[in-house]
């Protein structure tokens, strides 16, 4: 490839439509409202940290994203289509497309190590069994776990557990993989070696890479993109640099992680000294 | 006061009744079309008949046991009043087929089976295991609730058929072995009165209607449990209590339909 067809496609990537693009969602549960009209856009091929305090609705909005919950309004539409529209088949065929790393891991407590990452295989593909062992042997190989292959969830560390759900998010090779808090839970050198991977899933297989995190540093070394989120709405977007030299009090806060700020610490409650004094439950 | 009270907690706990029962059948709607993978793939389906079926057995076997064996000592007392002991297997046997067969082996089921099946299933989406498959695009109504519910509803009356023989043999135990009722009027008694159609198809009836309804409460009940370690329990309990419930009225109706 020459230099110009490089440049042309640099500038067709960036004319691209995102990939997913979400307008005016909206989501409550019951009388809480977790979304105010969140307009976010995840383009291809980068990587977007979404990043917000504790309780904003993170792995909420993931969820919106893979069509497990339903917005109240708005749209999401990945790849082009609105994928709340979808259904069935149609549905599932684009769910293999996504992979998502659960902030709980939720690994199939009644499989080992190995079986849990080639459960989707077996249920979505019909590989023969030594094509299978062979990808299933790479994946573990990726997040350094193919020596713990027969081991059951149940023996996993969480920090252990967190990396085999990894493997089975990529197991199917999809598009866009959506990491819930991949960092949490992980020791230095662990740390260090999946944040290599994800950046090197990302530009080595052009995959587009959500990562919903609140470790502001491993988060801002690997972003194209960032959102901050807060109290249902998107409070600064940008590039990594952009954000850290910003002036706005509530990245500012957020980036430095401090208690005081214009982003609540508190969960909504009434005054600390009424509340003390006083008998509700 | 406490009156008011009570009467809101009576209307809000019927609302909630009503509105898990309809929960209940829009389940039962997405569950039935969900059953072509369990029929596609019966490995899937054997392997959970494996874990509620065989694990009854022991449990099943046993007290079908010890009902016969109860059967036919109070047979023996109630029939020598009457001259009649050489009917003691009719009377064992049809007890046993019409409905101790069906009923207790329906109970016990769902106390050993159904409560395990609602723990398994309710935890899986209380860790959100559930959910994981969803994103995999696996549906969990096709791989994992429709084979358990598949496997439950076929074991329930494959039960209920060794209940009856193991239960026809305990009253053998008694009250031939024991007592000293003549051992050919036993069998060929047993044989002339207990009708094929009428008697053991009928029960079978009972025991598949059995088994769809307890099946479907145990599975049901697990997909619907608040997703915690309370609300787990709280599923289990519900599935022995209603299924036990369902059965014994269930057992009624088909009674008087099947028996009148
Ligand atoms: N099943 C639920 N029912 C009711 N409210 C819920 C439920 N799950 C989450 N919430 C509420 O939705 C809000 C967002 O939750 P979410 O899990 O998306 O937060 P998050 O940003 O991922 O937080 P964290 O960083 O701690 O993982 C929280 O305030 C929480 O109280
Ligand atoms: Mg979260």
């Amino acid at each position: 490839m020459n230099s110009s067809d490089n440049s042309s496609s640099q500038i067709d990537a960036d004319q691209d439509p995102p990939l997913v693009q979400i307008e005016g969602l909206t989501f409550r549960r019951g009388q809480k409202v977790i979304f105010d009209g969140l307009d976010i856009d995840i383009p291809r091929g980068k990587v977007t940290a979404i990043m917000g305090p504790s309780g904003t609705g993170k792995t909420t909005l993931l969820k919106l994203i893979g069509a497990q919950l339903r917005p109240q309004a708005g749209r999401i539409r990945v790849d082009g289509v609105d994928i709340h529209r979808l259904g069935g088949r149609a549905l599932y065929r684009m769910r293999r497309r996504m992979g998502m790393l659960f902030q709980s891991s939720a690994l199939l407590t009644d499989l080992d190590v190995f079986e849990n990452v080639a459960f989707p295989l077996r249920e979505n593909t019909r590989l023969p069994g030594g094509v299978l062992r062979t990808l299933i042997l790479m994946k573990l190989q990726a997040v350094g776990l193919r020596g713990a292959r027969r081991l059951t969830s149940s023996e996993l560390s969480g920090g252990m557990a967190r990396r085999v759900a990894l493997a089975r998010a990529i197991a199917l090779d999809p598009m866009m993989i959506m990491y819930d808090e991949p960092f949490t839970g992980l020791d230095p050198i662990t740390l260090g070696a999946i944040v290599a991977l994800i950046k090197r899933l990302n530009d080595g297989m052009g995959l587009t890479t959500v990562i919903v995190s609140h470790d502001v540093p491993e988060t801002l070394g690997i972003a194209d993109l960032v959102y901050v989120i807060s109290q249902g709405k998107v409070v600064a977007r940008g590039s990594p640099e952009t954000l850290q030299q910003t002036d706005s009090p509530w990245v500012r806060q957020f980036m430095r992680g401090e208690a005081d700020g214009p982003v609540p610490f508190h969960y909504p409650a009434p005054p600390y000294l009424e509340d003390l004094m006083g008998d509700a439950p | 006061m406490s009156l008011l009270d009570g009467l809101q907690s009576l209307g809000h706990g019927t609302l909630s009744m009503l509105a898990r029962m309809g929960r209940a059948g829009l389940f039962l709607g997405r569950l039935m079309p969900s059953l072509d993978m369990s029929l596609r793939r019966p490995g899937l389906v054997v392997r959970e008949l494996y874990a509620s079926g065989v694990l009854s057995f022991v449990i099943v076997a046993v007290s079908g046991l010890f009902v016969g064996m109860v059967l036919g000592l109070q047979g023996y007392i109630t029939l020598s009043k009457f001259n009649a002991v050489n009917s003691l297997g009719v009377v064992v046997a049809l007890s046993l087929v019409r409905e101790l067969g069906p009923v207790l082996t329906a109970l016990l089921f769902a106390g050993r089976a159904g409560s395990a099946l609602t723990a398994e299933i309710g935890l899986m989406k209380s860790t959100e295991q559930l959910s994981a498959m969803e994103m995999m695009a696996v549906d969990p109504f096709r791989r994992i609730i429709g084979p358990r519910f598949l496997a439950a509803f076929i074991a329930v009356p494959l039960l209920t058929l060794i209940f009856d023989a193991v239960g026809v043999f305990g009253g053998y135990l008694v009250g031939v072995a024991m007592l000293g009722v003549d051992n050919g009027l036993f069998w060929s008694a047993m044989h002339g009165a207990v009708s094929f159609r009428a008697d053991v198809l009928s029960g079978l009836l009972k025991s598949v209607v059995f088994g769809f309804v307890g099946a479907w409460i145990a599975v049901f009940n697990g997909y619907d449990a608040v997703p915690n370690a309370s609300g787990v329990s709280r599923a289990t309990t519900r599935t022995v209590v209603n299924a036990s419930l369902a059965v014994l009225g269930l057992d009624f109706l088909l009674t008087a339909w099947l028996f009148s």
